[in-house]
């Protein structure tokens, strides 16, 4: 162009650029069905900090952690939908840890859970013995089923051990831990002995009577007792009853199957959608009755309230998810539990000084203080927090011939935690947590709804 | 029924938890609900009071005799020097790791970037890395810490004309640890003194790090790391360094992910622990129901609306980094009350052409009255039970006047005091 000529008139100026209303940037990107963590990976401003948090990087160094797993590995695959997902990813430990740590509201556990479902899916050899064994471990409450039936004999063979020895050689499960002891009597066994749904409902009507409640106040909710409280430590299960009814709601236990958590946490995300569907079915015709549904278990809490709607998408889902709540959580919203607490007190066997550990699953649920913070005025009892250090069994993974020395190494901090505390009875809301805590300490491991059990209940 | 308390705090920074702290002290029943893991542990560990005017003069020697002729609308003059003092001595008493208290003067420690910075309270771990110190010094860097080169590092050091020799080294770390290691590995490994390979010998980490640097050192008289030396026990760790060495060993503030904001967490969490409050991570503040008057938040879990209730509240929800302060095309707002944010209408007016310039979103955040009560458009309180503090007020530039940490202190100490006193 010439100095002579002048550009041509045009509407464009630089300095207000279109700021029109009809261009929405997001439409650039065709919709998918698929799970598109784009806009996730794209919000990590690489701070680093769910890292700082990640149990598993702190100790062992092959591990790339989080911001990896989640964000990074999403923008890989993005450019290119052949990228494989990178192996370490089966060496998270699914404690979602990174997701209570990023200022960004990066979903990075979801993204990890995806990438090992597709791993595992795509990736793995389905007759290694790695998978085999994982799937075994996932499918606790299989194993779990079959063993109630013969609780006895069950105890005895799982921790023989020669059997063990074949086991860990075979399919690396480590023989260094001590199978759960499986109940002579299941939960469910108790409660249908008990009268079931029947009998909760008297005894729920009872208790307002008592309460100046009126008789027919409308207080239910239905109990997710998860496997373990099931088949393991059906005390806990019958805590929970007791303190409901004792505020006066009518329990129901609908049929149920595993939470999915420890699927998750081993990529095995169709064996966690069929219990998912179950799970889901089952609680959202009672959520439309009026029911909540409370868990006792905080990783049971955590699967029905965020992983369940962010891996599928089942009918009544998102319903199920917002109408869960853990066991103690929904008792101090709803009932004055501060105050009863404070006005009571303990004494016999649970008249203890606890060491408790908050389970990593109770964190991204902002339970971590509650039980520290409720049984601090409890007379009779002392609680002390050992610390927030991830107690590294992490379900499954500690499970792992290959992960156990690494399971032992981060809840190190733990054991020495609670070696210092002044109590010799531990606690915790979590089963494999508090396996762990056995095995580390050698201590017996209560829940809280136990005390509050012991406290509260004639 | 909710979830109950005299006075709940929303936000978990430095100014959350001071004001906790504050009205804990106060004798109140007090809740702190944050919907993340503080952001402390994106800070340096610094605490500066006043290191320059609105107007860039300094570095100030004195942070208190400055405050008074600062502009009116800036939340120090909302609370006066004295709170700012008595603020800081509640924080003294809550972290007694920190040193700086013995002086009103501005210390000046040296940053990673190779700066020097005026603040008023630091870690005990920095206290031998003084720029006024005139100790000969080594600063040593990891070859796989991209964030920290040390010989750069010393070069920018130089040129400011700190008065004394620095020079820079690298060196590998011991243990072979993965070139994008993380940095609690590294504080993990010294903590535990767990033992690694140098030379077929084991060795523990903390002398095999003092090992790897013993050559390179000259005749200075004390040696710099970043802050990677540990997370429960730095002070053995850099006595168990500096005694192999024979030198003082201190530790540079990093960026985030940094240690020194990572204790400095721990150490007011406990503090807070130990007064006696609640505190609940995790999850978000999103809604509130009531007129003049806060009634109850809403605290969504996946969902679920969790009611908390409270007589009093505080507001220290952070600024936009923070999202206590948000903005779209429409506006700058805040979006948990939807306390007004004054700012200018055209969106161009928000910022300047320089990057450095004097942009006026530096300053966008809540405006309040002299009891720290946010205010709506025409200058009324917007609720009467509500005081805001931190980085969601408006009216200072905390990053040109380093002043971020003291307005949270001072302001977080004010509201959380006022509130405690007011629902007692």
């Amino acid at each position: 162009m010439s100095d002579a000529e002048t550009p041509p008139e045009t509407e464009f100026d630089p300095v207000a650029p279109n700021t029109g209303e009809e261009f929405e940037p997001v439409d650039v990107f065709p919709d998918s069905d698929d799970f598109d963590l784009r806009p996730g990976a794209d919000s990590c401003y690489k701070c680093s900090t769910c890292d700082t948090n990640c149990p598993v990087a702190e100790v062992d160094d092959d591990f790339p952690g989080p911001k990896f797993q989640g964000p990074e590995q999403w923008r890989l695959k993005q450019s290119d939908d052949d990228h494989d997902i990178d192996d370490s990813v089966m060496d998270c430990s699914n404690c979602m840890r990174c997701d209570n740590a990023c200022p960004s509201g990066v979903p990075l556990s979801q993204m990890h859970n995806t990438a090992r479902g597709e791993y595992v899916s795509e990736q793995m050899d389905k007759l290694s013995v790695e998978y085999i064994r994982n799937r075994i471990l996932a499918n606790y409450r299989t194993s779990a089923f079959f063993a109630s039936k013969v609780p006895r004999l069950a105890n005895f063979a799982m921790n023989f051990g020669p059997a063990r020895w074949v086991m860990e050689k075979t399919l690396g499960v480590t023989s260094e831990r001590d199978f759960p002891e499986f109940a002579r009597q299941t939960f469910r066994e108790w409660w249908a002995d008990r009268g079931g749904q029947v009998q909760s409902r008297e005894n729920a009507r009872a208790a307002r009577k008592r309460r100046g409640l009126a008789e027919d106040a409308d207080k239910k909710v239905a109990y997710f007792h998860g496997c373990y409280s099931n088949y393991n430590t059906p005390e806990v299960g019958k805590a929970m009853v007791r303190v409901y009814e004792e505020f006066g709601y009518e329990v129901v236990a609908p049929e149920q199957k595993c939470s999915g958590t420890p699927m998750f946490a081993n990529g095995m995300l169709e064996d966690a959608r069929r219990h998912a569907e179950t799970n889901v079915s089952s609680m959202s015709e009672l959520v439309d009755e009026g029911y909540h549904a409370i868990a006792s278990c905080t990783s049971c809490s955590m699967a029905l309230r965020q992983e369940y709607p962010e891996l599928f998408d089942i009918d009544g889902i998102d319903k199920v998810a917002e109408n869960t709540f853990e066991a103690v959580e929904y008792l101090r919203i709803h009932e004055d539990l501060k105050g009863e607490v404070q006005a009571a007190d303990v004494d016999g066997e649970l008249a203890e000084e606890f060491a408790y550990h908050a389970p990593c699953h109770s964190r991204n649920q902002g339970l971590d203080r509650q039980a520290v913070e409720l049984f601090r005025d409890l007379d009779g009892a002392e609680i002390e927090d050992v610390g927030d250090s991830c107690s590294g069994i992490s379900g499954t993974y500690g499970w792992k011939e290959e992960k156990y020395e690494k399971s032992m190494e981060i809840g190190e901090e733990m054991f020495e935690h609670m070696e210092h505390a002044e109590g010799e009875t531990g606690m915790t809301e979590c089963p494999t947590c508090a396996m762990q805590m056995e095995h580390g300490s050698g201590y017996e491991i209560r829940h809280p709804l136990e005390l509050l059990e012991a406290a509260l209940v004639e | 029924m909710a979830i109950e308390s005299e006075v709940l705090v929303i936000g978990g920074g430095l100014g959350g938890l001071t004001s906790a702290l504050a009205a804990a002290h106060e004798g109140a029943d007090v809740r702190l609900v944050s919907y993340k893991q503080s952001t402390l542990r994106q800070a340096s560990g610094l605490v500066d009071v006043l290191g320059y005017t609105p107007d860039g003069d300094g570095p100030l020697t004195n942070p208190y005799e400055a405050i008074p002729s600062l502009p009116e609308s800036h939340p120090y003059r909302k609370v006066g020097v004295k709170t700012v003092r008595d603020a800081l001595s509640l924080f003294d008493d809550a972290v007694p790791t920190y040193e700086g208290e013995h002086t009103e003067t501005n210390a000046l420690l040296p940053t990673h970037g190779g700066s020097i910075k005026p603040t008023a309270r630091y870690p005990a771990g920095a206290s031998a890395g003084l720029a006024s110190d005139t100790r000969d010094t080594l600063l040593v860097g990891i070859e796989e810490m991209v964030d920290f080169d040390a010989p750069h590092v010393a070069a920018h050091l130089d040129a400011t004309g700190v008065p004394f020799d620095v020079r820079g080294e690298t060196i590998r770390f011991p243990g072979d640890l993965r070139a994008d290691a993380k940095v609690t590995r590294y504080a993990k490994l010294l903590d535990t003194n767990s033992e690694v390979a140098v030379r077929g010998r084991m060795v523990p980490a903390r002398e095999a790090l003092a090992q790897r640097v013993n050559p390179l050192l000259e005749d200075e008289e004390r040696v710099g790391f970043p802050a990677i030396l540990g997370d429960d026990n730095p002070g053995a760790i850099r006595d168990a360094v500096g005694d192999h060495l024979g030198v003082d060993v201190f530790e540079v503030p990093m960026g985030p992910p940094s240690l020194p904001g990572l204790r400095l967490e721990d150490a007011l969490f406990s503090a807070l622990d130990e007064a006696g409050a609640s505190i609940e991570t995790g999850n978000p503040v999103v809604d509130f129901e009531g007129e003049d008057r806060i009634e109850k938040v809403f605290i969504e879990k996946n969902g679920a609306k969790i009611p908390n209730s409270a007589d009093q509240y505080v507001l220290a929800t952070g600024g936009f980094v923070g999202k206590g302060v948000e903005s779209d095309r429409d506006g700058v707002y805040e979006p948990i009350f939807d306390c007004h944010v004054p700012h200018a209408e055209d969106r161009y007016d928000w910022f300047e052409g320089e990057l450095f310039g004097d942009h006026e979103f530096a300053r966008y955040g809540v405006a309040t009255d002299d009891d720290l009560r946010p205010l709506d458009a025409s200058e009324h309180s917007e609720f009467e039970n509500l005081r805001a503090a931190g980085s969601v007020l408006g009216g200072y530039d905390f990053a040109a006047e380093k002043s971020g940490s003291g307005v949270s202190i001072a302001t977080g100490y004010a509201a959380g005091q006022r509130a405690a006193q007011e629902a007692r």
